[in-house]
Order: structure tokens, then C-alpha cells, then sequence
């Protein structure tokens, strides 16, 4: 089943002296339960196509579909809820918010959804546990080493149910050991709860967990790998 | 949740956010003093004057205030004055003699109000007789009929008691009669305008002097068992009697009557000036707040914060900023107040004379009311409020996808 559709994705940056084309007619579509590295050099659009596959940037031209919804039809506040409802991000820099812990950071998103209490307590300590972070519930992020905080983050994407994730960069401010224990979870995440992983990605070492690799140049799609799991 | 985080988020950078408490409680709690302070000196004012100058309610023949002739006088005011007496609310009633007249002594003279009272009877309804500094209130001289005379206007006559002065007036003939009296009694109020003007007689000794009808009187003044039943005994009054003119304090002397809503209005805006000035801290402090959490914000956007949310969140920060130094000012600026309502505050005595002059005590007991604590709350909370606009408006127009890749 399709989850994003992608259709003739264009994206111009008008700066003062030239406009700058970082998206040039993207098509790419996008599957239940993939686990799909964005790969190119700086500059080459991966961020801009993940924040518009993300609703965070709308395109100079173009569609983006996910489930049957072409997200920028919906207005600015629908758009919102939309995001809320249906993806969840993973960031560079993890963004967890520091005076919240843990598990308060994870359960937030649920609050946003207006889940109940006790759903969210139950669900909170059930993704902490999948990220082996279960012990680390009640510490605030400056007590976790980088690699936690992104498990966390992880699980802060995962506590709405998203159609998809979205991760930029994720193992960026990671050492080996960290990503190899992030990238393992989410795979993990991937195959058994069959949860659909997007990255943008410079690491080869996400790219070599990838079962699919889309590398992007000067803003255009120059190659669309599959691979099979692991190789 | 929200309001959880808020509530953390205000104490992110602890330092920032105790010097904005601090400065709110230091202005709230000079706010919640004043007032209570200038409403004690006003109310004290009040009291003073009702008790001192003018009591409760006066009684006069319709017309009296704008021309006290001799004709403008009660008939039978002492049956009227002993009905009075008999009546619940009212603690006293007395009749008067009242004529602009002139008093001189020896060295100089000056023109006076001259009170023909019954001494007995004014003790039930005024307290000059606790305000006599040297002699007495009215004693029997040998020679002469007594006078009581403030301080200013003895220093102005450079006399003093055990004197004789001279009163001027004109008898119900029109005829200019004097009368030399003796000076029995020397008061002080905290009114020097009052103690300079009004001179006491008694009244057999005015209306002998003046032929005036021994069983009439000029005015009734009333003192009541409480301030509150005014409205309630004037109405009485005027029932009772609606051939004469029934005054109630607030009509004899009107500026007493607005003093104390005048005096709130002015500490209202007292206050929010001092909060306006708070305002623009708060403003500060919630956009530094703001500018060093651009990516977080961007974040709380991203997954799904709505723009309602992050205002609401932002105002809450301002809200519970404000709130916190608020509730710590009013507490302490309510209980040092409510300490000073049963503790006086004797204002510097170098300030006494000057304030004698414009009619007020020295002496201040604050006073505290609820409504006007819950008032002042609320007034901090719109404050917090207001605050949050201009940074909440620049979080909310934030790009999330910017936001994110920024380095706050």
C-alpha cells in the first residue's frame, strides 16, 4: 500500500540576488513498512524534501499524498493536526524539551492528541521499554547521553501511531556505538511492528541498514536502489 | 500539562526570572501599601472630621447653608433635639447657635465661626472637649462668660487661656453687640484651618448675647451609633421633619464624600502605573525566553502543537511570572498593611504641621479590604497577560522547518 505519494515536487528559494532551486520535479512514491535512506551531498534538497514530505515547508509546485490526503489541500491548521495524527519526526539535534522528563517527553504527544491518562502512562512505558530506556522514565534529558535522548526521541515519534517517520539526520551527533544501538531499534521497530522509517542521511552506516536508497543531486532523484534487508 | 510546563519553563533560567518576581513583589507590595495606606489616612480623615468638625447629620432650616441670618432658625429645635435623642440609630443630637462673627484680643483680631453649644450635650456628639490642650473645656469665670479657642487662632491672637477676648457679632435686631469672654479652654485638632476658624461658646451665653430665641437653634447635629446607618437615618429624618433640611456628611462637606472613592481611583492608577512599569520587565524577560527556545518551539510545531497551544502555553509563562512575585507583593504588601491597622504609623514630625494644614492626622492606621487585594490580583494577572502578546506573536510566527535548524 502506498503511504506518500510524491508528484513533480518543485522548490525555488527566492533570495535576494538568485533564486536558489532546491527541489527540480521530485517523483517518488513510498510504501507501507519501508525503511528508506535519502542519501546526497550538502545542499543536494534531502532536508527540503523531508520537510515538505513532512508538511514543515510547502513546494513551489508539486504534491505530496500521504494516504490518500494531499497535505498542502488542507489548511494551515488542519495541516497542523494532520502532523499530530499521522507523522512523526526524529531530529538532528533530538529537540527533546529539557524541563520535561523522559517520559513526560513522550507521553507529551499523546497529550497534544487528547488521549487519555491512562493510555498514555501505559503507552509511554511500553516505547521507553521498546527503546531500552524503561529505567530512564523519570530523568530529565541533561541526565541522558546523546544516544538516549535520541531513543527517546524515537519514542516520542512513535507514541502518536504515525502513518511514518521521518528522521533527519538522526545519527548525526552520535558515536558508533550509539547509532548502531539506535539504527538496531528502529529496525527492530520496522520488521516487527512493520512501522515505516524515512531518513535523510549522510551516515553510511544508515545507509547500509537501508532496504531502499534514494540518493537526490542538485535537487533531482539520481538514484532509486532497492536492496534486500541488511546487505 | 501545559500548565505544568509552563510553570517549569518559567523557572528555566532561575537568576532571569528571580530578579522579574522580585521587582513585581517589590512593586506590588509598595502598591498594595499605598493604597492601604492612603485609604487609612483618608478614612481617618473621614472619621476625624465626623467626629471633630461636622458629625453625622446636620439639621438646618432649608436655605441655611447659603444664608445664616438669624431668621433661618428652627422653632423649638430643643423638642426637636430631645426626639432625636429617643430615636435608635442616633447616638446624640445637640442644637447650635451659628454666626459668623469677629473675635479680638488685646493685640489683634480676626474673623471666626462662633458655635453656641450646650457643652453637655456637644461632649455626646463631638469630641473638642478631648482635643483641649490647656484649661478646660468651659469652666465658670466669676467675671466673664468661657470661650474655647483652637490653637492656631490663640497663637494668632497671642493669647492664651485665663484671657479675656473680645466677640463682635450682630444681634437678631441687626444691632453690633460685643461681648467680653474669657478664654477657658485651648484645643487642637488635626485640622489647623478648623482650629484657626471655629470658636465654642455656650449657648445661653450666645443667645443672650444676641437675643436669640433660647428654645430655637441654627442646627441639629446628629452623631450616629455607626457611619454606615447614615444613608438610613437621613431618610428617617427627612420623614420625620420634611419642612427642614437634612443633611447627611457627605452633603455638608462633598469633598469628604468622594475623598475615599477619589482616593482608591487614584491608588488604582497608582498601581498601574507601577504594573506598567513591570510590564515592559515582563515583556523582556518572556522574549529572551522566547528567542532561546526558537528551536524547541519549531519542535513542539512540527510534531503537532498547535498555534492556540504555544500561545497559550507563552501567556501562561507570563501569567505565572507575574502571578508568582504578584501573590508573594499582595501577601506581604496585606500583611504589613493589616500589621499597620493596629499599629499606628506616626508620619515624620517635621510632616505633622503640614499635614494639619490640609485637614489630616499624622497619625495612620492602614486599612486592608478584600475586594481590593482581589482587584489588584486580577490587575496583575491582565498585566501577565498583556505581556505575553508581543512575545507569544513572535513565537507564533515562526517557521517550524527554520525553527528546527536554528541554533537556539
Amino acid at each position: 500500500m502506498n503511504i506518500i505519494e510524491i508528484r513533480n515536487l518543485h522548490k525555488v528559494y527566492n533570495t535576494t540576488h538568485v533564486p536558489v532551486y532546491a527541489l527540480n520535479g521530485i517523483h517518488l512514491i513510498f510504501k507501507e513498512g519501508e525503511f528508506a535512506a535519502i542519501v546526497g551531498p550538502s545542499g543536494s534538497g534531502k532536508t527540503t524534501l523531508l520537510n515538505i514530505m513532512g508538511g514543515l515547508d510547502e513546494p513551489t509546485q508539486g504534491s505530496v499524498t500521504v494516504a490518500g490526503t494531499d497535505i498542502f489541500s488542507l489548511g494551515q491548521r488542519r495541516l497542523i493536526d494532520f502532523r499530530l495524527q499521522h507523522i512523526g519526526f526524529v531530529f538532528q539535534a533530538y529537540n527533546l524539551i529539557p524541563v520535561m522528563t523522559a517520559g513526560e517527553n513522550v507521553e507529551f504527544i499523546m497529550h497534544l492528541q487528547g488521549r487519555p491518562r491512562a493510555e498514555r502512562i501505559t503507552r509511554t512505558r511500553e516505547l521507553l521499554t521498546s527503546v531500552g530506556l524503561a529505567d530512564r522514565i523519570n530523568d530529565r534529558p541533561n541526565k541522558l547521553s546523546g544516544g538516549q535522548q535520541q531513543r527517546v526521541a524515537v519514542a516520542r515519534a512513535l507514541a502518536s501511531k504515525p502513518r511514518f517517520i521521518l528522521a533527519d539526520e538522526p545519527t548525526a551527533n552520535l558515536d558508533s556505538r550509539s547509532t548502531e544501538n539506535l539504527l538496531d531499534i528502529m529496525e527492530q521497530l520496522n520488521i516487527g511492528e512493520h512501522i515505516t522509517f524515512i531518513f535523510s542521511t549522510h551516515d553510511p552506516r544508515v545507509v547500509r541498514k537501508a532496504r531502499r536508497v534514494i540518493t537526490i543531486e542538485d535537487g533531482k532523484v539520481s538514484q532509486d536502489q532497492e536492496k534486500s534487508s541488511g546487505s | 500539562m501545559i500548565w505544568s510546563i509552563a510553570w517549569r519553563n518559567v523557572w528555566r533560567n532561575r537568576l532571569r526570572s528571580s530578579v522579574v518576581v522580585v521587582a513585581v513583589t517589590l512593586g506590588l507590595l509598595a502598591g498594595v501599601f499605598t493604597t492601604a495606606f492612603m485609604r487609612g489616612l483618608s478614612e481617618k480623615r473621614i472619621q476625624d472630621a465626623i467626629r471633630t468638625e461636622i458629625s453625622h447629620i446636620q439639621i438646618h432650616m432649608p436655605g441655611f447653608s447659603d444664608n445664616t441670618d438669624f431668621s433661618m432658625f428652627i422653632p423649638a429645635a430643643s423638642g426637636l433635639a430631645d426626639t432625636l435623642n429617643g430615636i435608635d440609630v442616633i447616638a446624640a443630637a445637640t442644637r447650635r447657635i451659628v454666626i459668623n462673627s469677629m473675635i479680638a484680643s488685646a493685640e489683634t483680631g480676626t474673623g471666626v465661626m462662633i458655635t453656641g453649644v450646650d457643652p453637655g450635650q456637644e461632649m455626646r456628639v463631638t469630641n473638642i472637649h478631648e482635643k483641649i490642650t490647656e484649661g478646660e473645656y468651659f469652666r465658670d469665670y466669676r467675671s466673664n462668660p468661657p470661650v474655647v479657642i483652637g490653637e492656631k487662632l490663640a497663637h494668632k491672637l497671642h493669647t492664651g487661656t485665663d484671657r479675656k477676648v473680645v466677640i463682635t457679632v450682630t444681634d437678631i435686631h441687626g444691632n453690633t453687640v460685643q461681648g467680653a469672654f474669657k478664654v477657658a479652654g485651648i484645643y487642637r485638632t488635626d485640622n489647623a484651618g478648623f482650629d484657626e476658624r471655629n470658636v465654642f461658646v455656650r449657648f445661653a451665653d450666645l443667645a443672650g448675647m444676641t437675643g436669640f430665641h433660647p428654645s430655637g437653634a441654627h442646627e441639629i447635629a446628629v452623631r450616629l451609633h455607626e457611619t454606615q446607618e447614615t444613608d438610613r437615618a437621613v431618610g428617617m429624618l427627612r420623614e420625620l421633619r420634611p419642612d427642614l433640611e437634612v443633611l447627611p456628611w457627605q452633603e455638608t462637606s462633598p469633598e469628604l464624600g468622594y475623598l475615599t472613592s477619589a482616593m482608591d481611583q487614584y491608588m488604582y492608577i497608582f498601581v498601574m502605573i507601577i504594573l506598567l512599569a513591570l510590564c515592559f520587565g515582563i515583556i523582556n524577560t518572556m522574549l529572551m525566553a522566547v528567542l532561546e527556545r526558537v528551536k524547541e518551539l519549531g519542535m513542539l510545531m512540527a510534531i503537532g502543537m498547535n498555534r492556540i497551544k504555544i500561545f497559550f502555553m507563552i501567556m501562561l509563562e507570563s501569567v505565572f511570572l507575574s502571578l508568582t512575585g504578584g501573590i508573594l507583593g499582595i501577601v506581604a504588601g496585606y500583611l504589613i498593611s493589616k500589621y499597620y491597622q493596629y499599629h499606628d504609623i506616626h508620619l515624620p514630625v517635621q510632616w505633622v504641621e503640614g499635614f494639619r494644614e490640609i485637614g489630616y492626622s499624622a497619625t495612620v492606621n492602614t486599612i486592608t479590604d478584600l475586594p481590593m487585594v482581589f482587584i489588584i490580583a486580577l490587575m496583575v494577572i491582565i498585566t501577565g497577560v498583556v505581556s505575553s502578546l508581543f512575545p507569544a506573536y513572535k513565537a507564533l510566527r515562526l517557521n517550524p522547518a527554520d525553527a528546527i535548524r536554528t541554533d537556539n
